[in-house]
C-alpha cells in the first residue's frame, strides 16, 4: 500500500467512527429517559461532528462549533434543565394518555422525509460549468482560518454586522423575557436618597418642660 | 466503501436531520428535548453546507455555516428564555399539558 491508500483508509475509518458516534448519540438524545442525559448526548454529538469538520479541512468551523455549542449552548441547556427541575420526569415514549394517532403519522412522515433526502442525494449530479462559476475558490496555500478571515471582514462585512445585531437582539430579548420585578423587596432608591434635604429629615421643635414631644405624627 | 465522497457526508446529514425531525414529532416529555432536536436539524444543515464547501472547493458554504451557527445560538437563547418564563407561569413544560391555545 502506498501513502495515498493509507490516507484514504484512515479517512474512511475516522469518518465511519465519528459518524457512527454522531448518529448513535443523536438517537440517544431523542430516546433517553433523563433530560440531563439528553444534554450530554447533544454535547457528544456536537463534538463528533466538529471532529468530522476538522478532519475534512474546515478547522475554523469545527473549532467554532466546539466553542459555541459545547462551551455555550449546551451549558445553557444544562443550566435550564437543572433549574427547572424536569430531569426526573419519566419519559413516555410511544405511550400516550390520550390515544392520539400522532406517533404512526409522525414516523411515516419522518420515513418519507428520509427517503426523499436519500433519493435526492442518489440522483444528484454536478452542473457542468459549476467549477467555473464558483465565487470563492479555496486557496490551498493559506490556512482555513486565514482565508475565512480574508472574506468575512471584506466581502461579507454587512452580513457579519447583521449577525452581530441578531445576537444583540437575542440578548436583549432573553433578558427582558426573564426579568421580573419582585414586589415586597426592599432596595435602594438612589434618586430619592440623593435628593433628600435637611427640611425633609430634620425638624426643630421647642420642647416645653413637663410635656415632651409627640413623635408619632 | 473505502473512498469517502460527498455522498457519505450528505447521507450523514440526512440521517441526523431525520433523527431531529423524529425527535420533534414523537416527543411526549418536555419542550427542552424539542429545542435540542432543532439544534440537531441545524447541525445536519451545517454538515451539508460544509461538505459541499470542501468537496466543491468553494469557501462560501463555510461562511454560510458560520452565520447559521450564530442564528442557532440566538434561537437557543430566546427559546430557553421563553421556556423559563412559561415554566414560571404554569409550573410545567410537559408537551401534553401545554394546551392554552387549544391547538
Amino acid at each position: 500500500m502506498n501513502l495515498i491508500d493509507n490516507i484514504m483508509l484512515a479517512h474512511s475509518i475516522f469518518f465511519y467512527t465519528f459518524s457512527f458516534i454522531a448518529i448513535v448519540s443523536a438517537i440517544m438524545l431523542t430516546v433517553s429517559k433523563n433530560t440531563v442525559h439528553s444534554v450530554f448526548f447533544l454535547i457528544l454529538d456536537f463534538i463528533s461532528v466538529s471532529c468530522l469538520f476538522i478532519m475534512i479541512g474546515a478547522e475554523f468551523l469545527g473549532m467554532m462549533m466546539l466553542i459555541i455549542y459545547v462551551g455555550a449552548v449546551a451549558v445553557l441547556f444544562l443550566f435550564v434543565v437543572m433549574m427547572l427541575n424536569v430531569a426526573q420526569q419519566t419519559n413516555e415514549w410511544f405511550v400516550s394518555t390520550k390515544n392520539s394517532s400522532h406517533i404512526p403519522v409522525g414516523l411515516l412522515i419522518s420515513l418519507i422525509i428520509f427517503f426523499e433526502l436519500i433519493i435526492v442525494i442518489g440522483g444528484w449530479k454536478f452542473k457542468p460549468d459549476l467549477i467555473t462559476s464558483m465565487s470563492l475558490p479555496i486557496d490551498q496555500n493559506s490556512t482555513n482560518t486565514h482565508s475565512i478571515g480574508n472574506v468575512l471582514y471584506t466581502d461579507y462585512i454587512h452580513i457579519f454586522q447583521l449577525s452581530g445585531m441578531i445576537l444583540l437582539v437575542a440578548m436583549i430579548g432573553a433578558i427582558i423575557l426573564t426579568f421580573r420585578q419582585r414586589s415586597g423587596l426592599k432596595r435602594q432608591s438612589y434618586f430619592s436618597q440623593i435628593s433628600r434635604e435637611k427640611s425633609d429629615g430634620v425638624q426643630l421643635v421647642d420642647v416645653e418642660s413637663n410635656k415632651g414631644v409627640n413623635v408619632d405624627d | 466503501m473505502i473512498d469517502i465522497g460527498l455522498g457519505h457526508y450528505l447521507t450523514l446529514g440526512a440521517i441526523i436531520f431525520t433523527i431531529g425531525v423524529v425527535g420533534i414529532f414523537l416527543n411526549r416529555k418536555n419542550i427542552i428535548v424539542i429545542l435540542m432536536s432543532i439544534e440537531l436539524i441545524l447541525l445536519a444543515v451545517n454538515i451539508n453546507l460544509v461538505s459541499f464547501s470542501i468537496f466543491l472547493n468553494d469557501l462560501t458554504g463555510q461562511i454560510f455555516a458560520l452565520f447559521i451557527l450564530t442564528v442557532a445560538a440566538a434561537e437557543a437563547a430566546i427559546g430557553l428564555a421563553i421556556i423559563v418564563v412559561y415554566y414560571r407561569n404554569s409550573g410545567t413544560i410537559r408537551v401534553e399539558e401545554i394546551n392554552k391555545l387549544k391547538g
